[in-house]
């Protein structure tokens, strides 16, 4: 291209927005446990930007996977093809995992509270539940296990919820941790509206950052409970030409997951 | 052609009549990679009924099968369609009792994977560091938390579980049932270490030559295998790794066959009940779609073993 391309793009997704948000959170790491969907493009941009030597590691016992195409799940085929290690599951949970080589874990969630306590197990009761969602999977010992995690997920009163219906990978508890846990637990949620960080003496989630176009009031209106707001409130900056060029030409060409 | 010496080759139909039986508690294992479909498929046309379903993800195949009516308990860590959303037959029966209620008993990915292991080398339990302060243990009493007999902290424990019929898939095997996998390994190994009877299925039965010149890549050995079923394309929509691509346009299709139980059921007749066996089924998926789910190649170098003679 002749003329020089803006840096900043103007048109683009809440989801990438929401990817391209959570990439950034991964400059410096070195070892991540990826998930499928929105957190396995963002590593996958993390990788190609702010992260070149991060390993990314998929619980169906890859390290060091280096995917040729966007994998729809975390069993795909092109993260065996071209990848430093392939274990047994065992291997992957107990060496890798429990093991302490884990910087971050990515975690999905339908419920989070504001101690960062997941649910992914059930909406309602657990012997008679309104809706019956997938469970654990490796969450809850990534919950434990990993350095420290990241979520991803979609904001909403019915998914920032004052009290989450079942606890399926433990956060910040009531405010603090067990202290022999190895992991220190969520660091970063980044939603659509924005991006969430943990007090380190009260464990309570507070609002960082906004992403651009959205208001602190929109935050409030869209969490279950009375939300913290970061006295130095900052605007994610937007994503680049080059990130939705990377996530829209390479990692996500159909759009599987951004549009 | 293969010679079959063995007495241990044999078809799906047969296998499966002779080896699974109603009541019982049955994996068939492999993390997306591997999934012998074709072993659910006849499971289904041979009206097995109140199986014990256990999987780390029961996945669209136990969908399949809970919709088929064979199943009365699933054994899970995590119950959905991988990249898609929902196993919509399984929820169906667990948030209204539609057509029947199924019983759930639940862990984490690593907790199954320990049950197996500690199942595979005759252990009472196996512990973990996972479930503090996680609701789990509340929802399963069978996970529970232990002091370390060198008293430094606690951990949980997880019960062995010993299917009484594993299945598992692999890209090949000699006649005696020697199986090597590679790609995702999942939890096979120990799977079928676990179980009383082990059916091997298989891309090719090759001969026990190419096995020996190999044996690395041995993940089961024949002297837990009771029967050896050769059935190309056995795994699809799953895959095998080198010789067809997982075909995710049908783990998206599945969301809406499986929405509807009547849908559900049509699709069962048309893919599975009508059909004598799975090599018609491949033959209905058609030559477009495989040559769709052709991979292209990349070959490992070759190693030196040594000759030591």
């Amino acid at each position: 291209m002749n003329s020089p391309a803006p840096k900043v793009a103007s048109g683009y997704t809440t989801t990438e927005m929401m990817i391209v948000a959570s990439a950034r959170q991964l400059a410096g790491e070195r070892v991540c446990f990826v998930g499928v969907g929105p957190p396995n493009i963002a590593c996958n941009l993390a990788r190609r930007t702010v992260a070149p030597e991060l390993e990314l590691v998929y619980e169906s016992g890859v390290f060091g996977a280096v995917p040729a195409r966007l994998p729809l799940s975390i069993g795909d085929p092109t993260l065996v093809t071209g990848a430093a290690s392939v274990t047994s599951m065992f291997e992957l949970f107990a060496c890798y995992l429990q093991g302490g080589l884990i910087d971050v874990g990515f975690l999905g969630a339908s419920q989070i509270d504001r101690y960062g306590n997941i649910n992914t197990t059930v909406i309602g009761s657990y012997r008679s539940p309104k809706v019956r969602l997938p469970g654990s999977g490796g969450a809850c010992e990534i919950a434990l296990n990993a350095g420290k995690v990241f979520v991803i997920m979609p904001q909403s009163r019915r998914s920032f919820v004052e009290s989450i219906d079942f606890r399926t990978s433990p956060g910040h508890l009531a405010g603090a941790r067990h202290s022999d846990w190895p992991g220190s637990g969520p660091a970063v949620v980044v939603t659509g509206l924005g991006v969430y960080r943990f007090e380190d003496t009260t464990g309570e989630m507070y609002l960082a950052a906004v992403h651009p176009g959205v208001t602190v009031e929109e935050a409030r209106e869209n969490t279950g409970w009375d939300l913290t707001v970061s006295p130095e409130l900052e605007t994610t900056p937007a994503p680049t030409t080059e990130e939705l060029r990377l996530i829209r030409e390479e990692l996500d060409p159909e759009g599987a997951y951004t549009r | 052609m293969t010679e079959r010496s063995s007495g241990k080759v044999t078809t799906m139909r047969d296998a499966v009549a002779d080896l699974v039986r109603d009541g019982d508690t049955v994996a068939i294992e492999g993390f997306t990679h591997l999934i012998c479909f074709a072993a659910g498929h006849e499971i289904i046309r041979q009206r097995r009924r109140d199986l014990t379903l256990c999987r780390l993800t029961p996945d669209v195949v136990y969908d399949q099968m809970v919709g088929a009516g064979v199943a009365a308990k699933l054994v899970f860590s995590w119950l959905g369609n991988p990249g898609v959303g929902s196993l919509h037959a399984i929820r169906r029966r667990v948030e209204r009792a539609d057509p029947a209620p199924l019983e759930l008993e639940e862990y984490s990915h690593f907790g199954m994977v320990c049950r197996y292991t500690a199942g595979a080398s005759r252990l009472p339990f196996f512990p973990l560091r996972s479930y503090s302060e996680s609701d789990l243990p509340v929802a399963n009493p069978r996970i529970v938390p232990i002091d370390s007999p060198y008293g430094d902290g606690s951990v949980y424990a997880v019960p062995p579980l010993n299917p009484d019929v594993a299945i598992v898939h692999a890209q090949r095997a000699d006649a005696r049932g020697d199986a090597q996998i590679w790609g995702l390994l999942g939890c096979q190994k120990e799977a079928a270490f676990a179980a009383d009877r082990v059916i091997v299925v298989c891309e090719e039965v090759v001969d026990e030559e190419v096995i020996r010149r190999d044996p690395n890549r041995t993940v089961i050995p024949g002297l837990i295998v009771d029967a050896v079923v050769e059935e190309p394309k056995g795994c699809h929509p799953s895959y095998a790794q080198g010789y067809y691509d997982r075909d995710n346009r049908f783990y998206l299709d599945w969301d809406g066959i499986a929405r509807d139980a009547d849908r559900l059921d049509a699709w069962l007749d048309e893919w599975v009940r009508s059909l004598e066996s799975h090599a018609e089924y491949v033959e209905k998926v058609g030559a477009e779609r495989w040559a769709r789910l052709a991979p292209g190649e990349a070959w490992s170098d070759p190693v030196n073993y040594g000759k030591y003679s």
